[in-house]
C-alpha cells in the first residue's frame, strides 16, 4: 500500500503547479483574454521567486514576489491588448519569447545558487494516519491552496454578483458596456489576477517543487496549463481534475518503468498528454455544452467607441 | 480615419517594442573579444590571432553539459591568450538552424570551429565540405572528413566511480537512475554505474526510468521522485541539470553530481560528480591548429588524459571505499584497470564478454543491452 500512497501524493503535488497556472488563465479567458504569454510570466515569476527566496530565506516572500512578478508581465500585456488593441495572440507570443530570453538574461547568477533546506509540512493528528496520512496529509500548502482556489473560483464565477460582471464581459463586452460596466478595467483585473497566479505557479516550481534556477526550467508546463484550460471547457473543477490526472499519469508511467514494464518509455512518456485528452474530450464531448461554456469574445478586441 | 491610423502606428510601436527586446535577450549571442578595440590599430607587425567558435546545444548557465564545454573554451582562452580569439553561440537547435549558424560563424572567419552536440554531424560534414580551409570539431560523432574529426569524453569511466560509490552506501540494496535519452552513451553509462556497484555489493539491482529529454527539470525531479518511492536510496542522472540531486536531498537520500561539480546543490545528498573536464582536449586541439600538425583522427578521451573524473567525493563515503576509487581512479590513469572485462552478463542471461575479454572501443560504442542487475528493459530504437 504504501507506494500507492506515495503515487497518489506525488499526483497532487504534480497537479497543483499545472491546476494553479491553468486557474489564473482560466479568469483570464472568461473575461475574454487569450494570454499565451503564460510559459514566459511562470520563468519571469520563477527567477523572481528563487531570487526572493536566495535573499530573504522566506517562502512565502518569494511566492509573493513570483506573484508580482507575474502581475507585473501581465499588465504589460493588458496595457497592449485592452487599450492599444493589438492583437492578443501575437503579444502574448511576444510576451512569452520576452520572458524566455528576460528570465535567462537577469538569472545568469542564479544558476549555481541553492536554496537552504526545504521545509516539510503535515497535518497534525492526520498525517500520522496509515495510508491515507502520507498520500493526502503530508504536503506543502500550496497543494491544499490550489483546491480552495478552484472551489472559490467555481463560487466566484457562479455564485456571485462579480463573477457574473466578469463573465459577462467575456460573453459580450459591448452589452456590458453598454451597462455601464467598465469593461477595460475588469479585463485588465482578470488579466492581473490571472498574471498572479501564473506568477505563483512558477515560483513554486523554483522555490518548492523543484528547488532551483537554470533558464527554461518551467519546460513548457505554461503551454500545458494554456492546453488544460481550453480542454477542460474553462470550467475550474474539470482543470483541477485534468491537472490531477495529468499529474497522476505522468507519475504512474514513472512507476511503470521502475518496475519494469514491457512497454517502451517512450510511449510511456506520450500518455499523460494522451490520457488528458482523451479524458477531458470524452467528458466535454457535447458541442452544446462546449459553446455555452466558451467566452463568446474569447480572443476579440474591444473598442468601447463602436 | 486619422484616429484609427494612430492607433494602429503606437500598437505596431508597442509589439516591435516588445519584439525587439524579446529579440535583443532572447537569442543569446556573445562575442567575446580578447581587445575588441586594440586589433584594429595593433601593429602590423604582430600575427592575427586564431578565431575559434563555438556551438552549443544548450545555454551556458545550464549548470551541466554545455557550462563544461564553456569551461573548457575559458580555460583555452586562459591558455593561449591573444594569440586566439574566441566567441560562442548558445542554444543552437539541433537542426536545420544549426547550419545557419556555423556558416556564420565560418562567415566572421573563424578557423577552427567546435560544434558541441550529436545533432550538429551532418550540418557540420556538409559545411566542411565546402570551406577546406576551416578545421571543424564534432563532440559525440561518428562523421569525419579531411578537415572534419570528432572528439568525446569516456563519461562511463566516471559512472563506474560513481556506482562504486553508490554499491557501498545503499541500504535497500536498489539503485535508481534517470535516464535522458535511450541512446548508447547513455545505456553504457546506466551499465557501467551497476557494474561499478557490483563490484563492491552483488545484491544491488537498478532500477531505470527514462524521461526522455536532456532537460527538463520539473521531469527529472518527478522521475527522481519516482524512484525514491519505489525503495531507490541512492540516485544516479544522466539529464543536464541538478533536479535529480535536489530531490535526493529533500528527501534525506543520497545522489551524485554529473557533467559538472554540483555538491554545492546537495550538501547533505552529494555523494560525488562524475565531471567532464574538455580543456585538455580543447587546448591540443587549438596547438594543432596554430603549429600546423591537425590531422583527421577520433579521439575518446577519459581519466587517462584528464578529460574525466569524479570529484568532491563526500566524507560520508568510508575510508576503504575512497581509497578503492583512488585506486581505481590510478589505474584507469596509467591504463592499467578495464571496467569493461569479462566476465560480464547480460540481462538475459547470456555472456557478453567472456571470463578475461576486454570491451574494445567499437564494443563499447555499440552498447544497447542492460547487463544482469538493471531492471527493465531497453527502450525501442536504440
Amino acid at each position: 500500500m504504501e507506494p500507492i500512497a506515495l503515487l497518489i501524493a506525488a499526483t497532487m503535488n504534480a497537479g497543483t503547479v499545472l491546476a494553479i497556472a491553468s486557474l489564473g488563465l482560466l479568469i483570464n479567458e472568461r473575461a475574454g483574454i487569450v494570454n499565451l504569454g503564460a510559459e514566459g510570466m511562470m520563468l519571469v515569476a520563477a527567477i523572481a521567486g528563487f531570487a526572493t527566496g536566495v535573499h530573504t530565506g522566506n517562502d512565502w516572500l518569494a511566492f509573493a514576489a513570483g506573484a508580482g512578478a507575474g502581475a507585473a508581465m501581465a499588465l504589460l500585456f493588458g496595457v497592449l491588448v485592452i487599450w492599444l488593441n493589438t492583437n492578443q495572440y501575437a503579444s502574448g507570443l511576444a510576451l512569452s519569447l520576452f520572458g524566455v530570453g528576460f528570465s535567462a538574461f537577469v538569472g545568469i547568477r542564479y544558476t549555481q545558487e541553492r536554496l537552504g533546506d526545504r521545509p516539510r509540512f503535515e497535518i497534525p493528528g492526520l498525517a500520522d494516519l496509515p495510508f491515507v496520512g502520507p498520500a493526502f496529509f503530508k504536503h506543502h500548502p500550496m497543494v491544499y491552496i490550489a483546491i480552495v482556489l478552484t472551489v472559490v473560483l467555481a463560487w466566484f464565477l457562479y455564485r456571485s454578483r462579480a463573477g457574473l460582471v466578469l463573465r459577462a464581459v467575456g460573453e459580450s463586452p459591448e452589452s456590458a458596456h453598454a451597462l455601464g460596466y467598465p469593461v477595460r478595467r475588469i479585463r485588465l483585473l482578470a488579466v492581473l489576477a490571472g498574471g498572479a497566479l501564473c506568477g505563483l505557479a512558477g515560483a513554486y516550481i523554483s522555490v518548492i517543487y523543484t528547488p532551483l534556477w537554470v533558464e527554461g526550467m518551467i519546460a513548457g508546463k505554461g503551454w500545458i496549463a494554456l492546453a488544460l484550460t481550453t480542454f477542460a471547457t474553462w470550467r475550474p473543477a474539470r482543470v483541477l481534475l485534468g491537472a490531477y490526472l495529468f499529474g497522476g499519469v505522468t507519475m504512474l508511467q514513472f512507476h511503470l518503468q521502475g518496475q519494469g514494464v514491457q512497454i517502451a518509455s517512450q510511449l510511456l512518456t506520450m500518455l499523460p498528454y494522451l490520457a488528458t485528452i482523451v479524458v477531458l474530450v470524452l467528458i466535454s464531448r457535447n458541442p452544446t455544452f462546449i459553446r455555452v461554456n466558451m467566452p463568446a469574445s474569447l480572443g476579440k478586441p474591444f473598442y468601447p467607441g463602436s | 480615419m486619422t484616429d484609427f491610423t494612430k492607433r494602429t502606428l503606437i500598437r505596431l510601436a508597442g509589439l516591435g517594442t516588445l519584439a525587439a527586446a524579446a529579440a535583443l535577450v532572447g537569442c543569446g549571442k556573445k562575442e567575446e573579444p580578447a581587445a575588441p578595440a586594440a586589433t584594429a590599430e595593433a601593429p602590423a607587425a604582430k600575427p592575427e590571432p586564431l578565431k575559434i567558435a563555438f556551438a552549443y546545444v544548450g545555454p551556458v548557465g545550464d549548470a551541466g553539459w554545455t557550462f563544461a564545454h564553456d569551461n573548457g573554451r575559458k580555460a583555452l582562452e586562459a591558455e593561449f591568450g591573444d594569440r586566439v580569439q574566441t566567441s560562442f553561440v548558445e542554444s543552437v537547435p539541433e537542426g536545420a538552424d544549426a547550419e545557419r549558424v556555423i556558416r556564420d560563424m565560418v562567415n566572421q572567419g573563424n578557423k577552427l570551429i567546435f560544434g558541441t552536440t550529436f545533432g550538429y554531424m551532418d550540418y557540420m560534414l556538409k559545411i566542411a565540405g565546402d570551406h577546406k580551409d576551416v578545421k571543424f570539431e564534432h563532440a559525440t560523432g561518428y562523421k569525419t572528413a579531411e578537415n572534419m574529426r570528432t572528439y568525446d569524453s569516456r563519461t562511463y569511466e566516471g559512472a563506474y566511480m560513481a556506482g562504486v560509490i553508490a554499491g557501498a552506501m545503499t541500504k535497500s540494496n536498489t539503485l535508481g537512475v534517470v535516464g535522458s535519452v535511450p541512446i548508447p552513451e547513455v545505456i553504457r553509462n546506466i551499465n557501467s554505474f551497476t557494474l561499478g556497484a557490483q563490484s563492491v555489493n552483488p545484491k544491488v539491482t537498478t532500477k531505470v526510468v527514462w524521461v526522455n529529454k536532456w532537460f527538463d527539470p520539473p521531469k527529472e525531479g518527478e522521475a527522481a521522485q519516482s524512484l525514491l518511492n519505489q525503495g531507490a536510496d541512492v540516485l544516479f542522472q544522466n539529464t543536464d541539470s541538478s533536479a535529480v540531486l535536489q530531490a535526493a536531498e529533500k528527501a534525506g537520500k543520497l545522489a551524485f553530481g554529473w557533467d559538472s561539480d554540483m555538491s554545492h546543490f546537495g550538501p547533505n545528498a552529494h555523494l560525488g560528480s562524475a565531471i567532464i573536464n574538455w580543456a585538455p582536449y580543447y587546448i591540443k586541439a587549438t596547438r594543432d591548429v596554430l603549429e600546423g600538425t591537425w590531422k583527421t583522427e577520433t579521439t575518446w578521451w577519459g581519466v587517462k588524459e584528464g578529460a574525466i573524473d569524479l570529484v568532491s567525493v563526500s566524507d560520508k563515503v568510508p575510508a576503504d571505499i575512497r581509497a578503492k576509487v583512488d585506486t581505481i581512479r590510478a589505474g584507469l590513469k596509467e591504463g592499467s584497470y578495464n571496467i569493461w572485462k569479462g566476465p560480464i552478463t547480460g540481462q538475459d542471461g547470456k555472456e557478453v564478454l567472456k571470463d578475461g575479454e576486454v570491451a574494445d572501443d567499437k564494443f563499447l560504442h555499440g552498447i544497447n543491452f542492460y547487463i544482469k542487475g538493471v531492471e527493465g528493459r531497453v527502450p525501442a530504437g536504440s
